[in-house]
């Protein structure tokens, strides 16, 4: 919601009808194509463009709408539904703490605030530092190896919650910078 | 002819984590290096092998019984080459791999009744040969030659199969209802987003043996005369969607979907349709605006989607252990099925056993086990060896079961009963150290980030059920507050439009009836919750 409002005046120029004069990506059109404009590829073809892209930029949302020949509101209200779709670009960087019933009893919440420590971020702020983001997940179905964590799609498992050396080391090791002093 | 000593590696996600593929890499080069082609030592890739907890996981088939390791390090390839051997010495004292061995005699795999898992870790899940060998899709082809659609809705209703999703409607009846709609198209959808927390039994199934699940699924199109399908499986399980994509692709080239399968006239097309990250699409109308690309919002039933789905047509829609379980059923009859299990719930279920339990993995009993065989004698209990708290099943739509309960069956009705539900399979266990109020509070923030907002009980209820939970936990509740929540539970259960909205009360719901004491104890003043607090 705070996303729509701040981008109001993005949207302006754009009307919420969209036409197709307007220059579209080509490889957005390319991706539409593949699926052959079909309305209920929407969801398929959003992941295919936010791969392109790294997110789903208003300007993308127009091309999608345009391309499908779909309202732009459908667009935009498919891809602010789900969760996994980005409206605002992603940091360089992104752990995802997963807090799923198992890494929950396992210590999870533990795991994401001696990430929110270490790397100077709150949970679930997108922005994180400019580089460095943190999110939670709800389960990822590893719950054999729980507690887990995802850093940049690299899936890290049974963190040693006990042992804060231990589970230093092994987010040292996957990357994760010391940005504040413990 | 199968060579005389085959080595299975779990290559599921689980192991894979662990560094299942290394090994792999290992134990060919241990192979190249003892002087060993493969036709005299198979290093096969292959699904759970379920202790996930202990992974990675390795099984040597040789003359003699089955051995599996767990734990291995690449570098212990060579040792187990060798101990792969038939010449190799009988384990004894010297035994490299000692702490590695896991005993297939032990409670976690001796009680296990694999039916709907019997290929995991058995066939390569990348290889349809392999599945075929198995005796995958043989049972197809055995119903579009022998047998009509009624007498294969017969056999499944013989069977006594319920949903594996959580509900556990009666399969038969089910594919009755759609087979009995006017004619036109219909539609067979599979349920594959498999979102409660504590639940990767479909993960498992689709990672580890997907053409049985089409197979399962082209019986189902075939008893309820539908053409078209779709597997819808959530985002998050990337290596299950490339399998299951490569297994669709192998089956058409095999000529196992698309027109004319084995000569009859039956055709079937399947496609995967792949979720964004949205809790709420495992409700079967969600799911099915989902699939046509919009936004998952479950709408009011009737009409359900066996009467009106997909695109307006019938639609069946049952979840991945269901339709896995079919071809089963299909070999084996519908009173074999049904032998195993309750009065009313028949067969075996899958569980996920997770959380404060020495045994983490795939578990497949007979319905009617006892709670406490599950997570006790196969889990193995708490790894401290400190009782047990609770066990949780049924994910963020069930309930906390208390540790004096533990001897309840496990079936449909039990463990409604119990205020908690089936629900899918997830099963984690709790210790003594977790506190069933900020369980409660978990789940509710899970409800509260999962509502899709279209009905005010659930999207309001959840945040206020959220809030006064947060004052539980931060211990500065007040007595006005349990009526308050007591009350609230009840508004939401009753007056939300979904699933999810009427059963997100249900963890409050079974902490405040096994737990009451600690919500008291959360109270500022808690003789005052005590002297208001109803009996139940």
């Amino acid at each position: 919601m705070a996303w729509a409002l701040a981008s109001k005046g993005r949207w302006e120029n754009n009307g919420m009808t969209p036409s197709a004069a307007a220059s579209t990506d080509p490889r957005i059109a390319q991706v539409i194509r593949r699926h052959g404009a079909r309305a209920d590829a929407l969801i398929e073809v959003l992941h295919q463009v936010q791969e392109l892209h790294g997110y789903l930029a208003p300007e993308s949302l127009r091309d999608v709408a345009t391309g499908m020949r779909l309202p732009l509101s459908r667009v935009h209200g498919v891809a602010s539904f789900y969760h996994l779709f980005r409206l605002e670009p992603p940091t360089a960087h992104r752990c995802a703490v997963c807090l799923g019933t198992a890494c929950y009893v396992k210590g999870g919440a533990q795991v994401a605030a001696r990430i929110e420590q270490r790397l100077g971020v709150r949970l679930d702020d997108p922005a994180g530092d400019g580089v460095w983001a943190l999110q939670h997940v709800s389960c990822l179905g590893a719950c054999g190896q729980a507690p887990v964590l995802v850093v940049d799609g690299e899936l890290m498992t049974r963190l040693p919650v006990d042992q804060p050396e231990a589970l230093d080391a092994r987010l040292e090791a996957a990357g994760l910078p010391q940005r504040t002093t413990t | 002819m199968p060579s005389p000593v085959q080595v299975r590696c779990c290559d599921a996600s689980g192991c894979r984590s662990a560094g299942s593929q290394a090994l792999r890499n290992a134990l060919e080069g241990a192979r190249d290096a003892a002087g060993l082609d493969p036709s005299q030592l198979t290093i096969k890739p292959v699904g759970c092998l379920r202790l996930c907890g202990s992974g990675p996981l390795v099984a040597c088939d040789g003359p003699g019984p089955t051995q599996l390791f767990g734990g291995m390090a690449p570098e212990q390839a060579g040792a187990l080459i060798a101990a792969a051997l038939p010449s190799s010495p009988a384990p004894g004292s010297g035994d490299p791999l000692a702490a590695h061995r896991l005993d297939l005699e032990a409670p976690f795999f001796a009680l296990q009744r694999p039916v709907v898992l019997e290929g995991c870790g058995q066939v390569d899940p990348e290889s349809i040969d392999d599945a075929i060998a198995f005796g995958t899709y043989a049972q197809l082809q055995r119903v579009l030659q022998e047998l009509s659609p009624e007498q294969v809705r017969d056999e499944v209703r013989r069977s006594g199969l319920r949903g594996r999703g959580g509900a556990g409607y009666p399969t038969g009846l089910k594919w009755d209802t759609v087979a009995l709609q006017p004619p036109g198209p219909r539609y067979v959808v599979c349920n594959a987003d498999e979102g409660d927390p504590g639940a990767f039994m479909d993960r498992s199934v689709l990672e580890s043996d997907p053409h049985r699940l089409i197979e399962g699924m082209a019986i189902a199109a075939y008893a309820v005369g539908a053409e078209r399908g779709f597997v819808y499986v959530r985002a998050e399980y990337p290596l299950a969607i490339e399998r299951l994509r490569l297994a669709l692709q192998q089956a058409r080239s095999r000529h196992l979907l698309g027109n004319h399968i084995h000569g009859t006239s039956f055709n079937l097309r399947l496609e995967v349709r792949v979720g964004a990250g949205a809790y709420v699409c495992g409700e079967e109308t969600a799911l099915l605006l989902s699939i046509q690309g919009q936004r998952g919002m479950p709408q009011p039933r009737p009409p359900f989607p066996a009467q009106s789905g997909l695109w307006g047509a019938p639609t069946l829609i049952n979840n991945v252990e269901t339709f896995t379980a079919v071809p089963a059923i299909l070999r084996q009859g519908g009173d074999w099925y049904a032998a195993m299990g309750t009065a009313h719930s028949k067969g075996t279920k899958v569980f996920a056993l997770s959380g404060a339990v020495v045994n983490t993995g795939l578990v497949e009993v007979p319905m009617g086990t006892s709670l406490r065989t599950v997570v006790e004698l196969i889990g193995g209990g708490v790894p401290d060896g400190s009782p047990i708290k609770a066990v949780q099943t049924g994910g963020p739509s069930g309930g906390c079961i208390p540790a004096e309960r533990l001897d309840t069956p496990v079936d449909y009705e039990s463990l409604v009963e119990l205020g908690s539900m089936m629900g899918s399979g997830g099963m984690v266990v709790m210790g003594q150290s977790t506190s069933m109020p900020e369980v409660a509070r978990h789940f509710m923030g899970f409800s509260v980030n999962e509502s899709c907002g279209k009905c005010v009980p659930c999207r309001a209820g959840t945040v206020q059920l959220a809030q006064l939970l947060d004052r539980f936990v931060e211990r500065r509740a007040t007595s006005a507050d349990m009526e308050r929540l007591d009350a609230l539970c009840q508004m939401v259960k009753v007056t939300s439009l979904c699933g999810l909205g009427q059963s997100a009360p249900n963890p409050v719901l079974s902490t405040l009836r096994w737990f009451r004491h600690e919500y008291e104890a959360a109270c500022r003043e808690p003789s005052g919750c005590v002297a208001t607090g109803r009996v139940r």
